[in-house]
């Protein structure tokens, strides 16, 4: 069973963290994925970074930038990932944008992914309908879940739609915005997230966009899988670098 | 008529095209999808429109026959002065054309992207026109270099927003309004002023834009007695201009189809914007196209003096002429396209845009029978680029 799975059979909520690989420095892409899990996150996204981010805020904008500047390169990365497994056992996903897998090849960058340990990904251009039409049995053919969005705007239709072609979790946008963190979840987040709860989709849902803290953590696991945090552990290895990565991971669990 | 070079009913013209749109944009896009043609459809719709292109932007634009030209290139040339239209390019067809279909799907508040400012104040200008609010994306470098377009976006009443990310020029304004639009799904339009763009953008913009060949084809008869000509010209930098210069002859094949390309200091130099001759097939700002880009899939800065021509990519319909050998490509340097404008000016008493300039070179590239006649769009005026000209010939 794919290692998404197995987690998400587990019977707690879980907390996804996401990174940009290549940032802060080219080769701390392995110790960051180390010390989360060390820290006790339970699922990792490893952002390969786009000239051309069109979902994301200016935080992950800054450190794509700084990471291509850097020399991250697709090949880069699956080199640094190679042994990978030797050390690490939770969940990875790579996140990006679609254009660098195309040029990549689409089966060659599944294989690579398979080969190293990769267990989904998640490409937010990339369309639900062209992946179910093109691309879904290459990824099945390689063991990659492939991981879709839905926001608040999405019609009931096509969640439905999307958890038929889904075979992981759901990554459910809290509000209609581009990544980085927000003040809080109101009413809105609420009913948004009770709503999609009741519709007993056959995949669990994961919140994304906007948690940063310990209160919006807890909102949005309350009726849901787990969450993701971007922006906000990127601002923080920004400051305060790649180690003693429970200093940013306790206060989100709620520990001390 | 078999149509086979336009676009089917998936939003793909042969392979390029399509929507690749993260899903925050679905809603929006789709919205577009199943109303536009709709839309476009109704009378009161083509009534509005076709009024404002006609007391408002001054159409039927001429089709003027260059004499002077025509004797020193020994061939027919007609020019499409697309240069006299209200706010001096063909950019306003296509503005009147999203506003009024942004009124009809009940939004309020417009968002555009701008390199050198045209299209920009195309739209403010249409957003001034209709009371509603204007939100223009313009990068940091183009602000500087663009003074009198955006101090005209800001009298129209719109607001500029500097694009700071990335190379701070076209591409990176595309991508912050595309992020805006992300950001307002609800009461927003989002008025694109190339052949770009998710589907139906592309197709949605050329048939605003088709409004050029259309009127073409009645003039040339009038002029020529035959309503076709042997090749139409047209610069390309995202391709609306020439979208709309060429649709209505798309599927004669008698009728020839140029498009010139910025090649800008040179194809191989670095610096250029020749898409077709440097891109590869990809995914920019939401389609499948020709696009320039690293290896790896990075997104590359195109150069061109021009700074309408200024973009990596180029529309899927323009992808696909190339890709089947409909089009004929070529690409103009910086000095064959300033050399093209100031011989225009010389020759006809005309200053084109320099984005024009690049399709008056395709002299420099082919040569025409004496009896052929060959129409080119004169996609806009050179007033706004006065210091480019001025600087380049030291005047």
């Amino acid at each position: 069973m794919n290692r998404i799975n197995q987690k998400l059979n587990e019977d707690k909520k879980l907390l996804s963290i996401y990174f940009t690989a290549g940032y802060p420095n080219i080769d701390d892409t392995v110790s960051i994925i180390q010390n989360l899990e060390q820290s006790g996150v339970d699922m990792i996204e490893i952002g390969l970074p786009f000239s051309d981010p069109l979902a994301d805020g200016p935080t992950i904008q800054a450190s794509s930038t700084a990471a291509l500047k850097n020399g991250m390169t697709t090949e880069k990365l699956f080199e640094q990932l190679k042994d990978i497994r030797q050390s690490v056992s939770i969940p990875l996903i790579i996140m990006g944008y679609f254009n660098p897998v195309l040029q990549y090849g689409v089966e060659a960058f599944c294989k690579k992914c398979q080969e190293i340990g990769i267990d989904g990904l998640i490409l937010p251009d990339l369309p639900a309908d062209v992946y179910d039409e093109a691309y879904k049995a290459i990824f099945e053919k390689y063991g990659l879940i492939n991981v879709f969005l839905i926001t608040p705007q999405t019609s009931e239709e096509r969640i439905r739609y999307i958890d038929s072609i889904s075979n992981g979790f759901i990554y459910m946008v809290s509000s209609a915005s581009t990544t980085g963190a927000q003040s809080g979840f109101g009413e809105t987040q609420t009913n948004y997230f009770e709503r999609i709860s009741k519709m007993n989709l056959n995949n669990p849902q994961i919140v994304g966009f906007g948690i940063s803290n310990n209160d919006t953590f807890t909102q949005a696991i309350t009726h849901t899988k787990g969450a993701i945090i971007g922006s906000a552990f990127i601002k923080y290895i920004s400051e305060n670098g790649i180690n003693y990565l429970n200093n940013f991971v306790n206060p989100i669990l709620g520990k001390n | 008529m078999k149509n086979t070079y336009n676009i089917n009913d998936k939003g793909y013209y042969g392979e390029f095209g399509g929507a690749f749109i993260p899903e925050m944009l679905y809603p929006n896009v789709e919205e577009l999808r199943q109303n536009y043609l709709k839309v476009m459809a109704e009378p009161s719709f083509q009534e509005e429109f076709n009024q404002l292109l006609k007391d408002y932007v001054g159409r039927p634009s001429p089709l003027y026959f260059a004499k002077r030209l025509s004797e020193k290139y020994n061939t027919k040339v007609y020019l499409k002065r697309e240069d006299l239209n209200h706010t001096g390019a063909h950019k306003v067809n296509n503005t009147i054309g999203q506003i009024l279909m942004a009124k009809r799907l009940g939004k309020n508040r417009i968002i555009a992207e701008t390199g050198a400012g045209q299209h920009g104040v195309a739209t403010a200008t249409v957003c001034a026109l209709m009371g509603m609010e204007c939100i223009v994306y313009m990068g940091e470098i183009d602000i500087a270099r663009q003074a009198p377009n955006v101090a005209r976006m800001k009298m129209l009443g719109a607001e500029v927003r500097p694009a700071l990310s990335g190379s701070r020029t076209l591409k990176d304004a595309t991508n912050e309004a595309i992020r805006d639009w992300i950001n307002n799904p609800v009461d927003t339009h989002y008025i694109i002023g190339s052949a770009i763009g998710p589907h139906p953008y592309p197709d949605m913009v050329t048939r605003f834009q088709s409004v050029i060949s259309e009127e073409i084809k009645w003039q040339l008869k009038e002029k020529e007695g035959k309503e076709n000509p042997d090749y139409v010209v047209a610069c390309i930098g995202g391709g609306s201009n020439a979208a709309g210069t060429y649709y209505h002859f798309l599927d004669d094949e008698n009728i020839g189809i140029i498009a010139v390309e910025a090649a800008g200091k040179g194809i191989h130099t670095g610096e250029s914007a020749a898409t077709s001759a440097l891109g590869k097939e990809g995914i920019i700002h939401g389609c499948k196209t020709l696009l320039m880009q690293t290896d790896d899939g990075q997104i590359t800065e195109p150069y061109s003096i021009s700074a309408g021509l200024d973009y990596p990519g180029v529309g899927p319909l323009h992808s696909h002429l190339y890709k089947s050998g409909r089009g004929e490509f070529y690409s103009a340097t910086d000095d064959e396209a300033m050399q093209a404008g100031l011989e225009l000016t010389k020759l006809e008493g005309i200053i084109p845009a320099i984005e024009t300039s690049h399709a008056l070179a395709v002299f420099k590239h082919k040569t025409f029978k004496p009896e052929d006649i060959v129409v080119i769009s004169l996609s806009g005026r050179g007033d706004k680029d006065l210091q480019n000209y001025i600087d380049y010939f030291g005047l």
